[in-house]
């Protein structure tokens, strides 16, 4: 992503700083789903700066070149990948809530927002808010595929049998999945 | 400009236009002939630093943006060459033009001759043009643009390697009485120079920088912040000390400069590059320019200034804005140049709208249940764009796309034959959506617009491919590519242009009045100066007599007799018929936009709501109270103002004091409060020079940490000096101590500074103290910017929609502010930019309607739960809560919505987008750009069509 430098908008709503708590976030997110958050990068930068964003989008060519293949890369099976992708996306509504209700500035300059976003302050408001609704998200859209074991699920989406199993049973209580007997898997309720 | 002759209301100017040597008209600023053209000679624009050819345009973001040719060119020397004539498609180039004389007749004239860098090769010293590595300030700036002298890359002349270590040197050519410099300050290097350090360490982040200064002058809004920013740079050094440039390195050509530290005394230090900070001069052959328009310069060769109306000169009708005032930084410049131009829209009111015409376009044609017809015209742009790219390829390609039912290369688009071309196309081949591949929308769009208006279709349904900027401009190298690219941008384009909707703008009607809150001597010359241009203006005002602070003053350092002027002024306002003046009176609700405010006020008079177009805030500002150095428990400690008082008054007291001490910055500078107030150096100078003048004998000094006496104070800091005021300055970490002690049977005032001079503890006794206070925001801020919905920057004063575009307007618009609520400032100052607030007021008022874009935000309210994100996010203030008959939800006022998309990305429920940008139309394209790729890559690539499908998703 490019934006005009920090305090250059155009518009007094200064949108370049709430894109860079969004780009901070969105790594947060391409991370704690096992993709690499370099994958994501902004660069602010004004119209004049030809070099600068010859040099940017170079760099960045390169990087992505060398991560590879989205997913790939981490080493991710293609149904995780998916499964991960959609859990993310349903969940765009809900970030946008935890954003403006939990995330929010005011920053002033991009080392302070920065900063923040590197804190242990926004790790445990990240697991607080994101991480538990992120995981199951993702194993209702791993269900989606088709049953699974709780080392199944567990393996596919690189979480701990325990953790898997914890969002097992409150995603039972609240109906998102059940066990099948039958099959001895979780299935989408 | 030869002659003037008249009178004002009636001049004949005679115009002497020296040839372009280009039609103007039919110059596209293509630049096609400049990379034909032989001739290599210095680039004036880039300070003769780099090359430029015999034709040009003057530089890349010139308006109009047409190349012309100078005296270099062969054909002009010699007779020969002619490749330009040969190489523009649209026989723009005419080398047989002559110079045309014109008369034109104007009722005002305003002078603005800008300024003229001080020449550093007048003073041997100084080495420049001598040492290759020591540059200008002027020089620097062109190295650092990244159009500059080296694309943007700083660069030694000597090697054309970066350097890494870099010193400043301040005041060159200013502050210095001596033959070839000026006495006064410039104002402005203090800053610029800071600029340029952050702007070096951007580039180089290791590079080591030096600012060699005197007094650093931050003067002005935030700029004590951007001092205390640069200062804390790693690797950036600030030295107070004068400097001598000592020599050269005859190999490395590294440049010696010697300078003293208190702690380490004279030492030299070794500079890669070395930046002469170069002062402000009066424009080149002013001498002239006064002569030719009979106007008087003062005793620097600038204009001569009315102290109460710095844009008029002692000839009627003749103005001056910009830095002609004096050495004037950028908003200084905006507010005298807007103010010049409301005091000539009050002179020639009577004529306002006589030269403007109205256009009258067809009636809209309704093809909104038609399938989409797009008209695609790719542009040559000269041979700008076809040289790299194959446009009959383009032009073929673009017939194979979907809905595409026309295509077609032209010339030039733009040229007024090609424009009308486009809007007979439409209309014989039934288009309902045109596509223009050629350059980029910022300069053309709307006269692209244009073009489907007059066909009688809506101007949304018009696209723009950037095949210029985007794409033949930066690769040149790669033809076949850069084809490709272009039909990639078409297929692009004309995926997006079948999806556009067309959208209307909307009108509103601008209520003629203004408001203005404020009645001291900024809401007083504004409220004038808007009168005067036919417009009601309700002038509010708190307390029960018009004046402001300046009621508490007597005269300024310049002499002028600030009763006197005031009482002038408020009876100029009492006696216009147009101006309504509300004293004691209080604003308690303020609603409405842009054209049609409503504000309620209430005062002796009763209540009355006041409907206006307009709003001007100049509430002006506060004094700090001291709680330092003793202020309100020994009375002989005073403020500036108050001893201003007591000197008017020749109050014993002060009159007899046998010593006293001015002590600076006291309540600001400080962490409280990261501010200079600008005024109070100033202020403390005159207070000097006056009590001097009234008791010779009397001892003066003055504890201060910067003098910042800027532009032509710098005389009177300097007659001070010469009248035996002292001058010690203290560092804030180490201030002046007051304690009551006896000395010689009487009690004193002991202050204990730290002399760094001496380099040791002085004590002075004083009979009286004299603090200059700080200058604050109003207390009555807060609650005007809430109820204007207007913001305030971060040390409390308001903030203005632009530090230099829009310096005295808010971001609300229809909101504008001037005076000292905006930040402290001299009565001059205020007066300018007071004007200048007129001045845009009057462009609000002077229209009938105002109009709001058709790409504005439209809330589904279906989908919206009303949760106010998008409220919060809209700083203009544009989106509100109303009751719908499915309950609340946002809603979007048109005129106050500036498009810029932000509450779309915090709606958790996508009900807000963003009309002629919603989540179609711009997937759209991104589906149109990888179509074919993905169809290829879908087979062998699983994960890749995932991730086209999540994109989509979102």
């Amino acid at each position: 992503m490019g934006g005009c430098h920090l305090n250059e908008c155009n518009y007094i709503t200064h949108g370049n700083f709430h894109a860079l708590s969004m780009v901070n976030i969105s790594r947060a997110l391409l991370e704690h789903v096992g993709l690499d958050p370099e994958r994501l990068k902004l660069k602010f930068m004004s119209g004049s700066e030809a070099n600068v964003y010859v040099e940017g989008v170079n760099e960045f060519v390169k990087k992505v070149k060398e991560l590879g293949p989205l997913g790939k890369g981490e080493g991710i099976e293609a149904s995780a990948l998916k499964a991960k992708l959609e859990a993310v996306t349903a969940l765009i509504p809900y970030f946008r809530l935890v954003e403006r209700e939990r995330l929010r500035g005011p920053f002033k300059s991009e080392e302070e927002c920065n900063e923040f976003f590197a804190s242990d302050e926004f790790k445990e408001l990240f697991e607080e808010t994101i991480a538990d609704k992120l995981a199951v998200a993702q194993i209702v859209a791993l269900l989606r595929q088709g049953p699974l074991t709780t080392p199944g699920i567990a393996k596919v989406l690189g979480l701990t049998p325990s953790e898997v199993s914890r969002h097992l049973i409150s995603s039972s209580r609240q109906k998102f999945v059940r066990y099948d007997e039958g099959l001895k898997r979780y299935a989408l309720a | 400009m030869e002659r003037v002759e008249g009178e004002v209301g009636d001049f004949k100017a005679t115009l002497i236009r020296k040839p372009r040597y280009i039609l103007e008209d039919k110059c596209t600023g293509c630049t096609t002939c400049v990379e034909y053209c032989p001739v290599k000679y210095p680039d004036e624009f880039n300070q003769d630093i780099s090359q430029n050819k015999a034709v040009h345009v003057y530089f890349p973001q010139a308006i109009p943006l047409v190349a012309y040719i100078d005296e270099s060119c062969l054909y002009l020397k010699e007779g020969k060459c002619k490749i330009c004539e040969a190489v523009c498609k649209n026989d723009a180039i005419d080398l047989n033009q002559k110079p045309i004389k014109k008369e034109i007749k104007v009722g005002a004239i305003i002078l603005s001759t800008g300024l003229e860098p001080y020449d550093p090769s007048l003073r041997e010293e100084y080495h420049y043009r001598e040492f290759q590595n020591v540059v200008t300030s002027m020089d620097f700036e062109r190295l650092l643009s990244s159009t500059g002298a080296y694309g943007g890359e700083i660069l030694r002349g000597s090697d054309l390697k970066h350097p890494h270590k870099l010193a400043w040197i301040q005041c060159v050519g200013s502050r210095m009485v001596l033959p070839n410099g000026n006495s006064y300050c410039s104002a402005v290097c203090c800053t610029y120079a800071q600029k340029q350090v952050i702007i070096t360490k951007d580039h180089d982040a290791d590079a080591e920088c030096v600012i060699f200064h005197n007094d650093v002058r931050s003067y002005g809004k935030d700029f004590e912040r951007f001092y205390d920013r640069t200062a804390n740079l790693p690797n950036v050094r600030f030295v107070r000390s004068y400097v001598t440039i000592v020599k050269e390195d005859p190999v490395t050509k590294n440049v010696t400069i010697r300078y003293s530290t208190p702690d380490e005394g004279v030492k030299e230090e070794e500079f890669e590059m070395v930046v002469l900070s170069v002062g402000l001069n009066p424009p080149k052959n002013v001498e002239e320019i006064a002569e030719k328009y009979g106007i008087e310069l003062n005793n620097h060769n600038f204009c001569k200034l009315d102290p109460v109306n710095p844009m008029i000169t002692n000839r009627p009708g003749i103005y001056i804005s910009g830095a002609f005032q004096g050495p004037l930084d950028i908003p200084e410049s905006v507010f005298s140049a807007s103010g010049a131009g409301s005091q000539v829209g009050e002179l020639l009111q009577y004529r306002r709208g006589n030269l403007a015409k109205e256009r009258i376009y067809p009636d809209e044609r309704d093809v909104s249940q038609e399938e989409p017809r797009v008209g695609v015209f790719v542009c040559h742009c000269g041979a700008n764009i076809s040289r790299i790219v194959s446009v009959p390829s383009v032009v073929d390609y673009a017939l194979t796309l979907p809905n595409v039912v026309y295509a077609q290369e032209q010339l030039f688009s733009c040229a007024t034959n090609s424009a009308k071309e486009i809007t007979d196309i439409a209309k014989e081949e039934g288009l309902n959506r045109v596509v223009v591949a050629a350059c980029s929308p910022r300069t053309l769009e709307p006269l692209f617009r244009d073009t489907l208006r007059e066909a009688g279709i809506n101007q949304y349904y018009y696209e723009m491919a950037n095949i210029r900027e985007h794409n033949s401009w930066v690769h040149a190298k790669e033809k076949e590519e850069a084809t490709q690219k272009a039909k990639d941008i078409v297929r692009m384009k004309v995926a997006r242009a079948c999806l556009l909707e067309p959208l209307q703008e909307f009108e509103l009607p601008v209520n003629k009045n203004a408001l203005v809150v404020g009645g001291g001597v900024a809401g007083m010359t504004c409220s004038l100066s808007i009168a005067n241009q036919g417009h009601d203006v309700y002038l509010i005002e708190k307390s029960p007599a018009l004046g402001g602070i300046a009621r508490r003053l007597h005269s300024t350092l310049e002499g002028l007799d600030v009763q006197a002027y005031l009482a002038d002024l408020i009876k100029q306002v009492y006696e216009h018929p147009l101006i309504h003046v509300y004293e004691n009176a209080a604003i308690t609700e303020a609603s409405g936009y842009v054209g049609n405010f409503v504000t309620r006020v209430s005062s002796p008079r009763g209540v009355a709501d006041i409907k206006h177009g307009a709003a001007v805030i100049a509430i002006g500002a506060d004094l700090y109270t001291p709680t330092e150095y003793l202020y309100g428990q020994d009375d002989r400690v005073v403020t500036n103002l108050e001893l201003e008082e007591l000197i008017f008054q020749d109050d014993e007291k002060a009159l007899n004091a046998e010593s006293l001490v001015m002590i600076q910055c006291v309540g600001c500078r400080n962490e409280d409060r990261n501010y200079c107030s600008r005024i109070c150096c100033s202020q403390s100078i005159k207070n000097a020079l006056n009590l001097k003048k009234k008791n010779p004998a009397v001892d003066i000094y003055i504890l201060f940490r910067d003098m910042r006496t800027y532009g032509f104070k710098e005389d009177y800091y300097r007659e001070a000096a010469d009248n035996d005021v002292r001058f010690i300055r203290y560092e804030p970490e180490d201030p002046p101590e007051v304690e009551v002690a006896q000395e010689g049977g009487k009690s004193v005032l002991r202050i204990s500074v730290t002399d760094y001079i001496l380099q040791n503890k002085i004590e002075l006794d004083a009979d009286m103290i004299a603090l200059a206070s700080a200058v604050l925001p109003s207390g009555d801020t807060k609650e005007i910017a809430g109820l204007f919905k207007v913001v305030l920057s971060p040390d409390g004063f308001f903030k203005e929609a632009h530090v230099k575009l829009r310096p005295v307007e808010f971001g609300t618009d229809g909101v504008y502010l001037c005076g000292t609520t905006h930040y402290p400032k001299f009565i001059q100052e205020t007066i300018n930019q007071s004007y200048g607030a007129a001045g845009r007021v009057l462009t609000l008022l002077s229209r009938d309607t105002v109009t709001a874009s058709g790409s504005v935000c439209e809330v589904d309210e279906n989908r919206c739960i009303s949760c106010g994100a998008c409220i919060t996010a809209c700083t203009y203030g544009a989106i509100d809560f109303y009751e719908s008959p499915q309950g609340r939800k946002a809603r979007v006022n048109p005129v106050l919505c500036k498009g810029d998309g932000l509450c779309n990305t915090k709606c958790a429920t996508n009900a807000i987008m963003l009309k002629h940008f919603n989540d179609q139309e711009i997937i759209s394209e991104i589906d149109a750009l990888f179509f074919e790729e993905a169809e290829a890559e879908a087979e062998e690539e699983e994960s890749v069509r995932l991730v086209e499908a999540a994109v989509e998703s979102v």
